[in-house]
């Protein structure tokens, strides 16, 4: 966390940044659903790639992941873990059909 | 009367604020809550035999008007945020105030697009597309509802606090952030999933 004055006015102009960085990955996201890449998997891969990257733009400043306690990391970590856990029944569902198979 | 402890000295132990860790332990669930929903979204479109093409049925134009709201607001926040913390109240609420009225910006641009959509009689009965788009959009919307309502309170009535114990006030507003950044990161993702895939 930001202590004195200079430092907290150091961090707005991250802020500003993170902003500008944040509003052309969105023009990036539009003009890449436009682009034909040939199949439906690369195109939903590189639209998540980019929102996960401004996910973690905003995480790490706008949340200020990158200077948290470590108990945040931890709650954090278990969330992620069960977070992948709910992603995957949908495959193992799929998976399911194709062992029966 | 007991007072709450560790509202503004971290704790010994985990070094933070209580409001701070109540905070991001009610976001985990969020992310599960959420996390739940994409993951039934992710069922229906692989289980199905064709999906629509969300570009093609929903207002991308609106939807990305509303990604540069709410990124500004997220913002808007962190620096009323700042504000408070060099002491700048004034400023402080005039950011806090520009928050309140993105997120309004917001419920009305997604009113234009609801409405749009009610007047052509398509509803979430209408296919399990519209069903996840009403469910997952309506979700966030209600947790945009939630955060204006806490900010106008804090603006108002809870804004007596600023000057008994500006640094409690402070972290009071750090927490609705975090919320807030929440709601902003959700839709970063709701965005390409919904409208663009």
């Amino acid at each position: 966390m930001a202590e004195t004055a200079e430092e907290i006015r150091e961090h707005s102009k991250i802020y500003l940044k993170v902003l500008l960085t944040l509003l052309v990955l969105t023009g990036v996201t539009v003009g890449a659903s436009y682009y034909d890449f040939g199949s439906v998997f690369l195109a939903v891969f590189i639209g998540l790639f980019i929102a996960t990257i401004k996910g973690s733009l905003v995480a790490c400043y706008f949340m200020h992941l990158i200077h948290e306690e470590k108990l945040i990391y931890w709650v954090l970590g278990i969330t992620v873990f069960l977070f992948a856990v709910l992603m995957t029944v949908p495959f193992l569902t799929d998976a399911n059909s194709v062992f029966n198979n | 009367m007991v007072d709450i402890p560790y509202t503004v000295k971290p704790h010994p132990i985990s070094g933070l604020y209580s409001g701070k860790l109540g905070v991001w332990l009610f976001l985990a669930s969020e992310v599960m809550l959420f996390g739940a929903l994409f993951s039934s979204y992710i069922l229906l479109r692989v289980g199905s035999d064709s999906w629509p093409d969300g570009s093609e049925l929903l207002n991308v134009p609106l939807a990305m008007l509303n990604t540069f709201i709410l990124i500004i607001s997220s913002m808007t926040v962190v620096m009323g945020w700042t504000s408070l913390k060099l002491g700048e109240n004034g400023k402080a609420k005039i950011y806090l105030w520009a928050t309140v009225l993105l997120a309004c910006g917001f419920l009305i641009v997604k009113g234009f697009e609801y409405g749009d959509k009610f007047s052509h009689h398509i509803s979430p009965a209408t296919n399990n597309f519209y069903a996840v788009y009403f469910t997952l959009t309506g979700l966030h919307g209600l947790h945009v509802i939630g955060g204006i309502v806490v900010f106008v309170y804090l603006l108002t009535s809870g804004s007596k606090l600023l000057e008994e114990n500006p640094e409690y006030y402070t972290n009071r507003i750090e927490c609705t952030g975090l919320y807030w950044h929440f709601v902003d990161l959700v839709w970063i993702f709701l965005f390409p999933a919904l409208y663009l895939l």
